[in-house]
């Protein structure tokens, strides 16, 4: 409870702290904010440009500037988009969906096959197979994850026409469907990290004596890699697991523009080109948000698969 | 993505003994390639040509030409310079950076180095392009802007590895009879500690190396670095995507497979060198 409640004051810290930075990031940006709301020169009448400063409180103090969107996030009030002319908030919950489902897909993806390739190449040790998962991962990790997507596009959906060259899709089972071929450039690359963390720790608890123990019972060889190696080999996978998604929550701007994804990552992009600052703000603050909520969701996870971490951190 | 985190470090050492020699041949040919381009390209690489767009691999051009006609070759061979010395730029900020906090919280200990684990602890638990997309948000995007932003968000990775090999040598007899000598902290770090250490920091670079080349790729790629006509290979990806939904894929994989290899043949050689010249540890 303890360690929890100290996690939740780091996360509230780390927020805040990075809500001050991106705010006065956003604040120190050359170039008046008034350029971006009226387009047009001529519109730029002394009434007019009084009306927009107030409407966005350009007049007043940094730092009460900052209170007031600070109290306005707090609210669920993210302030309003300079391009669209909409509330941000309702901006961003049109995207999240879409970007959600995709992390979640490439995360279930790498874990299942990054998981069983480690499970393999652990058991195969040594052998061609063992060095030739390890060789193909490893390269595959080293191609950029937007050339694998365009390759993705060109083998899949130009050449074969599986499926679309881009687009969300409508519904559940075609938005699963349009996100297929993204949520698999997104997760070739955490295959080699995933697959190896397994495999070293798989090889370590395999020459530990309690496994020696249940071998010489005469246990098949599938109960004592299920229960003996596997199990006690999840700590360490699960938290390298949980690092890869949160940096996947970043990795979305660079998929969804690829494959033209109404996520929130393509809106990042398509925001800081055009100087929405409200909007930036708001997917950068979601960003740092969401990285953090799944570090601390791995930490409580921890002690679930690995109970004697709790009795340790107790006892101590 | 290329997230900035721990690098990728390759596999045990043995089984890739062979390969060394290859990577080591195909990073000299990128560096010659850097240096050499502005002579050695068989067309210019900005000359457009609208007879031949979209030429398959032939006899005249190598490796065929892109959707303005222009040479895949010798834009490959000319995209050579501006991406190695990003990457070096960025690489050197962080470094001159990063080793200076570093060896300054091993050598403070106390409140210094609690006061820098703190900010560097506040940098890793920030994705680093999500750092580096800030700064872009707010000083516009652009080559200077991109390495700069990717520099400072290295910097706490070389921080974090400075430090621990840091505090193994300061332990060491030398560094407290150079201090019985009188030798100043100062003049003590920069003459004896930091030139012990360089070796070990030099293979840890060179794995980096890979990995901020392929981040920088990703930022020229989303249009935040360098800017056409530059040849850069994550800007020439970029470029490649309207042939690309055409079905012609031959100028999107062109840069990007010379990515993916100059990457894997400094992963290969950063490994084999922090082994070679860490044998002392």
């Amino acid at each position: 409870m303890v360690t929890l409640a100290r996690r939740l004051g780091a996360l509230v810290l780390t927020l805040v702290v990075s809500s001050f930075v991106i705010f006065a990031g956003m604040y120190a940006a050359p170039g008046d904010p008034l350029t971006f709301l009226i387009k047009n020169p001529e519109d730029r009448t002394p009434d007019r440009v009084a009306a927009v400063r107030a409407a966005y409180h350009l007049d007043d103090s940094f730092l009460s500037q900052y209170l007031s969107w600070l109290k306005g996030v707090l609210h669920g009030d993210l302030g309003t988009s300079f391009v669209y002319k909409q509330p941000v908030a309702d901006l961003m919950t049109s995207r999240l969906p879409v970007t959600l489902t995709l992390v979640a897909m490439a995360a279930l993806l790498f874990v299942v096959v990054g998981v069983l390739l480690g499970v393999v190449s652990a058991l195969k040790r040594g052998t061609t197979i063992d060095a030739s998962i390890t060789g193909v991962t490893t390269f595959l990790t080293s191609i950029p994850n937007f050339v694998v997507a365009l390759v993705l596009v060109s083998v899949f959906a130009v050449q074969l026409r599986w499926f679309d060259v881009s687009g969300s899709g409508e519904g559940f089972g075609d938005r699963l469907y349009h996100l297929t071929l993204p949520a698999i450039a997104l997760a070739i690359g955490a295959f080699a990290v995933v697959s190896r963390v397994t495999r070293q720790t798989m090889v370590e608890q395999q020459s530990l004596e309690h496994v020696d123990v249940a071998r010489s019972f005469g246990l098949a060889r599938r109960k004592i890699v299920r229960r003996h190696v596997l199990r006690n080999s999840l700590g360490p996978v699960v938290t390298m697991c949980g690092l890869i998604i949160a940096s996947m929550l970043a990795g979305t701007v660079v998929i969804e523009s690829v494959f033209g994804l109404n996520g929130v990552g393509s809106m990042l992009v398509d925001s800081i080109n055009a100087h929405d600052f409200p909007v930036v703000q708001a997917i950068l603050l979601y960003m740092v948000l969401a990285y953090m909520a799944v570090t601390i969701v791995v930490d409580l996870l921890y002690p679930l698969i690995d109970p004697r971490t709790l009795e340790r951190s107790g006892a101590a | 993505m290329t997230a900035i985190g721990a690098p990728v470090l390759a596999a045990p050492r043995k089984r890739r003994d062979w390969a060394f020699y290859p990577c080591l041949a195909i990073l000299a040919v990128a560096v010659g390639a850097a240096v050499l381009s502005p002579w050695i390209t068989p067309y210019d690489p900005t000359a457009t040509s609208f007879d031949a767009i979209w030429v398959p691999p032939s006899p005249a051009h190598w490796l065929g030409t892109d959707q303005l006609g222009r040479d895949l070759l010798s834009r490959v061979v000319d995209g050579a310079r501006p991406t190695l010395l990003g990457s070096i730029a960025l690489l050197a900020l962080a470094t001159a950076l990063g080793v200076l906090i570093g060896l300054t919280a091993a050598w403070h200990r106390g409140w210094i180095d609690t006061l820098l684990a703190r900010i560097t602890d506040v940098m890793f638990a920030f994705p680093g392009l999500l750092f580096v997309i800030m700064i872009i948000a707010v000083f516009d995007s652009g080559t200077v802007t991109a390495v700069v932003g990717m520099g400072l968000a290295y910097a706490p990775v070389i921080a974090k590895f400075t430090r621990a090999i840091a505090l193994e040598e300061l332990a060491r007899p030398y560094v407290d009879s150079y201090r019985l000598q009188g030798a100043g902290g100062f003049e003590l770090c920069l003459r004896y500690v930091l030139p012990n250490m360089l070796p070990t920091l030099l293979g840890y670079l060179v794995v980096l190396f890979g990995d901020g080349l392929m981040s920088l790729a990703t930022l020229n790629f989303l249009g935040f670095g360098s800017q056409p006509p530059s040849s850069d290979w994550g800007l020439m990806v970029e470029e490649s995507r309207t042939g690309v939904i055409q079905g012609v894929l031959g100028p999107a994989l062109v840069p990007g497979l010379t990515i993916a290899i100059v990457v894997v043949a400094t992963n290969v050689v950063g490994v084999r060198l922090s082994d070679k010249l860490a044998v002392r540890r």
